[in-house]
């Protein structure tokens, strides 16, 4: 078996600020994997490295593409790379706002992508945008509506549909329920949990917040300071852990 | 029978552990050393010993949940304390089983789901796994009106019942079972000590451990002294 | 110093200078060669305000040679302010002849319409465009639209003509109907109505956009395939009003609905006023239709 993604060796610097350092890991097929560590340790800049959204100082990341095996996503052209970002990737952002077209229906959201992939045909476009809708718990009543009418609960879910659509393998998450209300966050983390087992997708989990690796994530990277201080199954890092910061983190969890 | 038992299932050796903890000193707490332990297929060995002698610690390594320092815990074919986290996960999944005294689940999912997620995971048929769950939500006596539920507002004992049937759904060639008849009437404690049973005739290795006596000497083929692996002070 | 013509004497020939005329049509022929792309270029300040044809005026000036037969048609009329102030301007600073005729033109300057009379090889269309970028609506960075232009990425154009169905149950945009250049560049076709957007395709003459405040011109060499995007279960339809011209009786021609009395009354005529006239002197009317 290949690996789906395998980055190696990714390091980004700010000029003389270390943004991450070299950081690498193997994600494998059905897998999902969560970053963890607080404001500033690098874990959103790893993340704009391995979605393309940032070019690392060094580093490799091969994606294992369909057609030709794994390729560096680094070095493909900008048109292979937004291809892939609109069909096989996928990328949550925390803030619903800066992942929908804020003045496009939730239907069309939900379209786009199938249309940046060629679905020319209105009334199946449609089926499938209602589809999408109803899995994420967004009812076919609210499908014209714009997402400006959305709740942000609702509007992370939409967020879900529009990239899911097109069957992606991989996703990127950052704080996928970040600023949501604890229930709204239950609600979702379920959502995301079911819709990761049924299509049997890879992710990588940005979020400082634990239970969300706990119930999400198969493997946990703790990071700190622009480094990778450990890593290994999420119950054994999060139950176990072996490094002082990755025990403080733990230890210091609110117990409800 | 003799067959099986000459292989082992799960294995131990001369593995240690310790906590160091980083934020308070360095201090570095010895918990266990020397641990040895062989299961066949087939049988059940019971952990014993006083509470803090490192029972469940010694389950959580098997599990992968805790990291050795040292030694060596063999699984079927996986090297647990070496292996890496997705072969931990493929071996959960198809060959170790764990039965822990906490059910830990996503609110919104469904009592039969929970109990079938393990069977759907590996690839059967979602009608067959839904049927498997039936059958043992039935034998643990959940009540069918309670299926469609989650399990998170469940009583104590309830939710212990269903952590058993999701724990048996699949017919994992090894179990753990960290105290499976603890907070259960004398009814269901029987149905518990019939499935370790049907699990032990089909080959299946359990290391558990059990604090009522009775059950320990109905299923249990052996014991063994956690206290043996204690450290000794320094 | 109120001699009209020793003022007029002062202006290099169709106001421009011959450098800015020079890079405007350097910018055109960028244009031809990769139809419907957005070529930039340097939009001069003209004596008249950004949205009355800045952009047209300029590529008028920059194509018009001494010879030439000017026409200037606003929403297909001859004769609307906008229509008589640019050919005016241009009699007073090239002193070149004007038609009211679209057989007689070599250039014709146009805001919202093409001509239904059929164009030829000898003649050039110059359209004045308000906002040459078709994404722009659902897309506003321009970086981000200039991307999607390299990478024809142009789904989002779809999602434009996918509100529009989910709104109104069928694709309500009526004029500047997005369309696609040889298969390559989207384009905005300017406010003409979709009905024109067929004639656009196969012409026979050269047809140049100009942007003046938007600094945009992109263009069509005759006989370019253009083609008006849709969906396989909504194709386009380049519909008009269901009536006859009610001077000349045509019902083939785009129809300007005029209303008549305060009781409402209403009646449809050709918007193409040479087209109308040119009918009737053959002897039409409404009566044709009939």
């Amino acid at each position: 078996m290949t690996p789906l993604l395998d980055v190696r060796a990714i390091t980004k610097t700010y000029g003389a600020r270390i943004g991450c350092k070299d950081v690498g890991f193997t994600l494998w097929p059905g897998e999902v994997m969560g970053i963890v560590g607080e404001s500033g340790s690098g874990k959103s800049t790893l993340l704009g490295c391995l979605a393309g959204h940032l070019a690392p100082d060094t580093g490799e990341v091969l994606f294992d593409t369909r057609i030709d095996g794994p390729r560096d996503t680094l070095t493909m052209s900008e048109a292979e790379r937004r291809m892939l970002a609109r069909t096989d990737w996928a990328f949550v952002h925390q803030n619903a706002r800066d992942g929908l077209r804020m003045g496009v229906s939730a239907g069309g959201n939900v379209g786009e992508r199938l249309m940046a992939v060629g679905a020319r045909n209105y009334g199946n476009i449609r089926a499938r945008a209602e589809d999408w809708l109803d899995r994420v718990e967004i009812t076919a009543d609210r499908m014209d509506d714009r997402p400006g009418a959305f709740s942000g609960g609702m509007q992370q879910r939409l967020q879900i549909a529009r990239n899911l659509v097109t069957g992606p393998r991989l996703v990127f998450m950052d704080e996928p329920t970040g600023g949501l209300d604890v229930s709204v966050q239950a609600r979702l983390l379920d959502l995301l949990r079911g819709l990761v087992r049924q299509m049997g997708l890879s992710a990588v989990i940005v979020t400082h917040d634990l239970a969300v690796v706990r119930l999400l994530a198969d493997r946990l990277m703790v990071m700190k300071d622009g480094h990778v201080v450990e890593q290994g199954l999420t119950d054994q890092v999060l139950d176990d852990p072996q490094h002082g910061y990755t025990q403080l983190l733990v230890s210091s969890v609110l117990q409800v | 029978m003799t067959q099986m038992k000459d292989r082992t299932m799960i294995e131990l050796e001369n593995v240690s552990k310790s906590f160091t903890l980083h934020n308070q000193g360095g201090a570095s707490i010895p918990v266990m050393s020397g641990a040895t332990l062989r299961v066949a297929p087939g049988e059940c060995v019971a952990l014993f010993g006083p509470s803090g002698t490192g029972k469940s610690t010694l389950m959580r390594m098997i599990y992968g949940n805790y990291l050795a320092d040292d030694g060596r815990i063999t699984v079927g074919t996986t090297d647990v304390a070496r292996a890496a986290p997705r072969e931990i996960l493929a071996l959960r999944r198809d060959v170790l089983g764990y039965v822990s005294q906490f059910l830990r689940v996503v609110p919104r999912v469904s009592t039969l789901d929970v109990v079938a997620e393990p069977l759907i995971t590996l690839g059967t048929d979602a009608q067959a796994a839904r049927d498997r769950a039936r059958g043992l939500l039935t034998r643990l006596n959940i009540p069918e009106h309670l299926w469609p539920l989650s399990p998170t507002t469940f009583s104590g004992g309830e939710q212990q019942r269903v952590n058993i049937a999701r724990g048996f759904a699949h017919d994992y060639p090894a179990l753990l079972l960290d105290e499976p008849t603890a907070s259960l009437d004398a009814t269901n404690g029987a149905v518990v000590l019939s499935l370790i049973e049907e699990a032990k005739a089909r080959g299946a290795a359990i290391v558990g451990i059990f604090h009522d006596a009775e059950a320990r000497a109905q299923v249990c083929d052996r014991e063994v002294d956690v206290g043996r692996f204690t450290p000794v002070a320094a | 110093m109120n001699n009209t013509s020793e003022n007029v004497a002062a202006y290099n020939f169709a106001y421009l200078d011959e450098q800015t005329k020079r890079m405007i049509r350097r910018a055109i022929l960028k244009g031809l060669a990769i139809p419907g792309y957005q070529v930039p270029f340097a939009s001069r300040e003209m004596p008249m305000p950004y949205g009355w044809g800045t952009g047209g005026v300029q590529l008028s000036a920059a194509t018009l040679t001494p010879d030439d037969r000017l026409k200037v048609i606003d929403q297909g009329a001859d004769d609307t302010t906008n229509a008589v102030s640019i050919r005016k301007f241009f009699e007073k600073t090239a002193r070149i002849a004007t038609t009211e005729r679209t057989q007689e033109a070599s250039v014709i300057q146009t805001r919202h319409r093409v001509p239904e009379t059929p164009l030829t090889e000898d003649q050039i269309l110059i359209y004045q465009v308000p906002i040459p970028e078709p994404l722009r609506f659902l897309e506003p960075s321009e970086v981000e639209t200039r991307k999607m232009h390299e990478l024809s990425e142009y789904g989002l154009m779809h999602v434009k003509l996918y509100e529009d169905i989910a709104r109104h149950g069928h694709i309500a945009t009526s004029y500047a109907y997005p369309v696609q250049v040889e298969g390559r560049y989207v384009m905005d076709p300017s406010p003409i109505p979709k009905f024109d957007n067929p004639k656009l395709s196969d012409c026979a003459a050269i047809q140049l956009f100009g942007a003046g405040r938007e600094q945009r011109i992109y263009a069509l060499p005759p006989h370019t395939r253009v083609v008006s995007l849709d969906f396989e279960d909504h194709p386009f339809d380049p519909s008009k009003a269901d009536a006859p011209c009610a001077l000349c009786g045509d019902t083939h021609s785009y129809l300007d609905e005029v209303i008549t009395d305060d009781a409402g009354t209403r009646m449809f005529v050709c918007s193409d006023t040479d087209h109308c006239q040119t009918r009737r002197a053959a002897g039409h009317d409404k009566e044709d239709a009939a």
